[in-house]
Parts: structure tokens; sequence; C-alpha cells
């Protein structure tokens, strides 16, 4: 079968699913209005509140959310076959991440913008409240922790990908510099700046690096994850327009003309999927796909963090309420495009069905590497390029993903823990680079802590990741029903994604515990226990809180009924 | 001519857009963090620390004046620090 065909049916779906969920959603559930006057407009500040064009609104969140987890997480799990990948991200994408992304934005932007977290306070309770910080904060550093692994892992298997990563910064130093210190208009800076990361590419290419060897045990990936962390540190430490403005916006544009030139190389190769629509042949470690393949893919099909994006900023934007279809539904849309490219490339850029079967030997065998060396072939069949540079550039695109995040992450990390130290008065951790070190500590920990002193193995924390990042989904799906039940709206669209994550992530915390256990690594039974205690009182919360506001709603809507679609 | 030269304006007006919005809370706020410590050194003499730049930053009392009442507010003061300046 060819890939174009799972383009055409995957990109397909979500038109559909735009067109006609979309506006069921926006229309009869959450009753967009284009009179309402948004945050943006009653609060406009000029600093946080700004209303802003949909377009360019649309192009922050979605870069915002798209980074390299919606393609790790595919890139592992059509270990399974492709069809058990492809139907999470299109139906979830459409059904769960659409609903889940827009309501996020709907809500905060009903409540004066407020972010998730402090609606969850006013909606749920205090101790709602209190287990987002947690499942936040877990969330947070174990998307560094594995992103440093990734880069890590790439710069081992991909060296010509080393050269374009660092210099990237040196570029962003530089555009930062020209736009603050000299004024300098926008245009030529980004043109220039992308032919020097394209030429760079080349010039990886032809150089690639490689670390000499082990050095006092430590061996060459864990030699760059200490590395990374001593860049993650820096760099969350300078000015933001320094270096992390500028190299958002170069990582944006990147992503916009990686996608391009990815789904152009699919049409103009056409090349055929040779993994197998269901894997009956798994190698012996990989778990059943219920319920694994739910958090192996989370961002891609449906991910907690969107609703952080939406209600953190995305919501304090919005020029008119309309626009949250707009917005939410294709921000998730794009995610699940990269998604769909993720499959696409682990599925079809391989020659033969034996060379695939070769890179998925084992559960996390396959992962970035897989998706950077099939898609790699597709690109250089597709605009005839070298193989070798396809590599290199699908390489680059996943190492700049992955280290902003860790750089956006580490910075908000250190900003929790100096919280914390103004919130209980603990005076040493309000400092900038004490609360640096702390955050940058506790993800080296883990790092080493959950793949060993290779710091390889660590990818064996996506899943427990997916799950968090799954369980902070299910918390905002449940802000958002009881929200639209004291509105006497139906919650049952956002009730049933809830559900099915709820299931989906307790199920794959206890297989992951039987896991670890049996592979005596305590160290991840200890964090998958923390989480599963997380996730068992989020369930009591949810149920409690469900259960008061159907009392209520029983007690005063009499005639009402259980529908209350007429209702305001 | 003139209609493509003003749809190209609009395409760098909004990816200036894009590169800014992102980041102006934050930038914002590191703006007035800067503000205030500038504040606080031209008000210092004042409240009774000793600046030797403080014949030079006299002039600028006039200038800060006006953001005087939101800058001892938001340090904490509920009520003007300063005798002589009755902002509210």
């Amino acid at each position: 079968m060819s890939a174009i065909f799972l383009v055409a049916l995957g990109l397909g779906g979500f038109t559909l699913g735009y067109v006609f969920y979309s506006k069921f959603i926006s229309e009869r559930i959450f009753r967009l209005d284009p009179a309402f006057v948004t945050p943006a407009h009653a609060q406009e500040d000029g600093v946080d509140f700004v209303p802003t064009n949909r377009w360019v609104l649309w192009g922050h969140h979605f870069t915002s959310v798209a980074g390299a987890a919606p393609i790790v997480g595919p890139a592992i799990a059509v270990i399974w076959g492709w069809l058990p990948a492809f139907l999470w991200v299109v139906f979830g994408t459409i059904f769960f991440a659409g609903t889940h992304d827009a309501g996020a934005l709907w809500a905060s932007a009903r409540n004066q913008g407020k972010s998730i977290g402090a609606l969850t306070e006013s909606v749920v309770g205090k101790r709602a409240r209190a287990l987002f910080m947690i499942v936040i904060f877990l969330l947070l550093l174990m998307v560094n922790a594995v992103f440093a692994i990734i880069i890590a892992r790439l710069f081992v298997d991909f060296p010509s990908s080393v050269i374009p990563a660092w210099f990237v910064i040196a570029v962003a130093l530089a555009i930062g510099w020209l736009l603050y210190r000299r004024g300098v208009p926008l245009l030529w800076p980004s043109v220039i700046a992308l032919i020097l990361l394209y030429a760079s590419m080349f010039v990886g290419d032809a150089f690639p690096v490689a670390l000499p060897g082990a050095i006092a045990g430590l061996d060459v990936p864990a030699q760059w994850v200490l590395l990374l962390f001593g860049y993650a540190a820096v760099a969350s430490l300078l000015p933001v327009w320094v270096l992390l403005q500028p190299r958002d916006y170069i990582n944006g544009l990147q992503l916009f003309i990686g996608l391009g030139i990815f789904f152009a190389a699919v049409l103009l190769a056409s090349p055929e999927v040779v993994a197998p629509a269901y894997n009956q042949n798994l190698p012996a470690d990989v778990p059943s796909f219920i319920p694994l393949l739910f958090v192996t893919i989370a961002c891609g099909a449906i991910s907690g963090f969107h609703g952080l994006v939406s209600s953190g900023t995305t919501s304090k934007q919005l020029d008119k309420e309309t626009d949250v279809r707009f917005v939410g539904f294709l921000g998730a849309a794009g995610e699940g495009a990269l998604a769909l490219a993720a499959i696409i490339a682990c599925t079809a850029g391989f020659a033969s069905r034996l060379e695939w079967e070769g890179f998925y030997a084992s559960f996390a065998s396959g992962g970035l590497g897989a998706f950077v060396q099939g898609g790699g072939s597709i690109i250089a069949q597709g605009l005839r390029l070298p193989q070798h540079f396809g590599e290199t550039l699908l390489a680059v695109m996943a190492v700049l993903f992955a280290a902003t995040t860790m750089d956006t992450g580490v910075r908000l990390q250190r900003y929790i823990i100096q919280e914390w130290g103004s919130i209980y008065r603990i005076r040493f951790l309000t400092g900038r680079y004490l609360s640096t070190a702390i955050a940058v500590v506790t993800c080296l920990a883990l790092a080493f802590g959950a793949g060993g002193g290779a710091g390889t193995g660590g990818l064996l924390i996506w899943p427990l990741f997916g799950t968090t990042n799954q369980l902070l989904a299910a918390l905002t799906l449940l802000v958002l029903s009881v929200f639209l039940m004291k509105l006497g709206r139906r919650s049952i669209f956002t009730l049933i994604p809830f559900g099915f994550l709820i299931v989906m992530a307790t199920l794959a915390l206890l297989v992951q515990l039987r896991q670890f256990w049996e592979r005596e690594q305590y160290f991840l039974v200890f964090l998958d226990l923390v989480i599963l205690v997380a996730t068992i009182f989020v369930v009591l919360e949810s149920l409690g809180s469900l259960r008061k506001t159907w009392a209520e709603r029983g007690a005063d809507s009499g005639a009402g009924g259980a529908g209350g679609a007429g209702r305001p | 001519m003139k209609g493509g030269r003003g749809r190209l304006r609009r395409v760098l007006d909004l990816l200036q857009e894009f590169y800014d919005a992102p980041h102006r809370g934050a930038l914002a706020r590191a703006k007035q963090e800067e503000d205030d410590l500038f504040m606080l050194l031209v008000f210092s003499e004042m409240m009774g620390v000793p600046n030797p730049a403080s014949y030079h930053t006299l002039e600028l009392l006039p200038l800060l004046y006006e953001e005087f009442h939101a800058w001892h507010l938001r340090m904490g003061m509920e009520r003007s620090p300063l005798d002589h300046i009755r902002c509210c």
C-alpha cells in the first residue's frame, strides 16, 4: 500500500473532523459567541493580554505544542503495526485532542484567561489544584530527562547532526542581538538564518562529530547528557531575548518548512508501507498494545501539555471567541499531522519488511532512530537528495525541537522551585542559580537513575511520561466536564475521553509496575508508584466533584432534563 | 504593484508578530524589574540610602514622578514611603 493513501486518509480525516465535529462542538456545546468580549479585549494590557490575529495565534499555539514528543511516541508505537498507531492518532486528534485543546482555550477565555491550574481550584477544589502542580512538576522532570537522552542518542547515531544543532545556537544569538540591539527588521535575518541553518547541515554531513570515548567511566551518551544539561542550565538563565526567543522563532519556521518538505517528498516518492498493519510477530519484550499504545502516543493523539499552553498563554490573546475553533482544533490537527508524518517515516521509509523488523527488534529500539532513517530515505527518494542529507535534516529537526523544550522546561522548573521557596519561606530556594542547579540535578538523577550510567536506557520512562501527560489531559477534561455541567450543557463529549484516558493510564501504570518490578528497576518502580498514587487521587477527586455537581444540577434543574440543551 | 507591496508589508507584520508575541510578557516583566531597580536608585537618597549620583539623578525626578505611585504599590507599600511625595 502506498503511503500517499495513509496521508490522504489521515489529512482527510482531520479535515472532516474540523468541518463537522469541531463545528458541532463549537456551536452546540461551547456555543462560541462572536459578540463575547474576550479577556484579550477586556483586560488588554499590551503585555499578556493582546488581541492577536488568529493565524498568528494558531502559529504560536501550534509551534508551542509541537515538539519532539509527537514524533517519538508514534515512532515507538508503530512496533504494534501501523494501523493501531494510525487509528489512535486520527481518532484521538479529532475526538479527543481537538475538544480538549479548544475546550481548555474556551474555558479559560470564559474565566478571565485563568490558567487551567487556577481554573481547577475554582471549579473542582484546592486539593485538585495541588495535585495539578505535582503532576506538572513530574511532567517537566520527565520531559527534560527523556529529551536529553533522546538528543544524546541522536548525536551518537547521527554524528552529522552535531555541528548544525550547536551552530543554530550561534545563529539564534546573532538574530537576538541584531533585532534587539541593532533594531534590524526581521525579514533578512530570518532568510539568512534559514540559509545558514540548511548550509550547516551540508557542513555537518561532511564533518560528522563524535566524542572520543569513555571518560572517567562515563560513556559517550552520558557525556552528551551532561553537556546538554550544562547548556540547558546556562540557556535557561539567560534573558529571554538573547537566546530563547530567536531559537523558538527559528524552530517555528523550521517546523513548517520541515513538514512541507516531508509531505512533498511523500507525494513525490510515493513509498510503500512495508510494516505490517498489525504486527503479529512482536519481539518478546513488547507489552500488549492495550493499554500501552494510548500512553506511548500522547502528543499527536491527545496531550495534557496542550491544555497548559491553551489556557496559559493562547487564551489571553484570543481576538474573538469564535477563533477558539480555528486555533484549538487546527492546533490539534497540526500536531496530528506531525504524528502522521512520524508514522509514515517509520513504516514506509524502509526497503523491506525484514529491514523494518531489524529496526524494531525490541520495544524502545525503534524510536527517533527509525524516524530519522526512514524519513531520511523518503526525503532522499522524493527530492533526489543524498540519503545522508535527508537523515541529517530530520535528525537536526528533532534535536532542535527537543533542545528548545529542554531550555523552556528547565526554566519552568526553576520557576516552580522558586515559587515553592517563597510559599514555604525557604530563602535559599528563591535564588536563580541554586534553583536552576536543583532543577538540573533532579533531572540528571532521573536520566541516570532510569537508564543507568549508559544514559541510553532512559527511553524506558517514555510510557511513564506519556501516562503523566494523559493524566494531565484527564484532569483538564474533568475540569471542562464540571464546568459544562455547571452551565447545564451536555458534558458527555468530554466525559467519555476523560473516562477512557483514566482507565488506560491506570492500566498502563499497573502493567509497567509489574515490568519494572520483574526487571528489578526499583527507581522506576518508585516513580510508577508516585504517579499511580496521583492517579488514584485524580479519580477520587473527579468522582467527588462530578457527583456533587450532578447532585446540584439535579436539585436545581427540575424540569430542565439531563440534556439541558435549551438552557443558557 | 501597490497591492503587492501592501500584502508584503502585511506578511512582514505577521512575521514580526510571530516573533514578538510568545515572549512579550516575559520581556515586559524583565524590563519592569530593571526599571524598578532604576527607580530605587533614583529615589534612594530620599529613603536614606546614600547615593553619590543623586545630584545627577535629581533632574530625572519630574520624569519619574508619574510612575512613582505604581512603583511603590508594586514594591508592596500601600502608601507613599516619602513624606514629600504625596501621590496617594
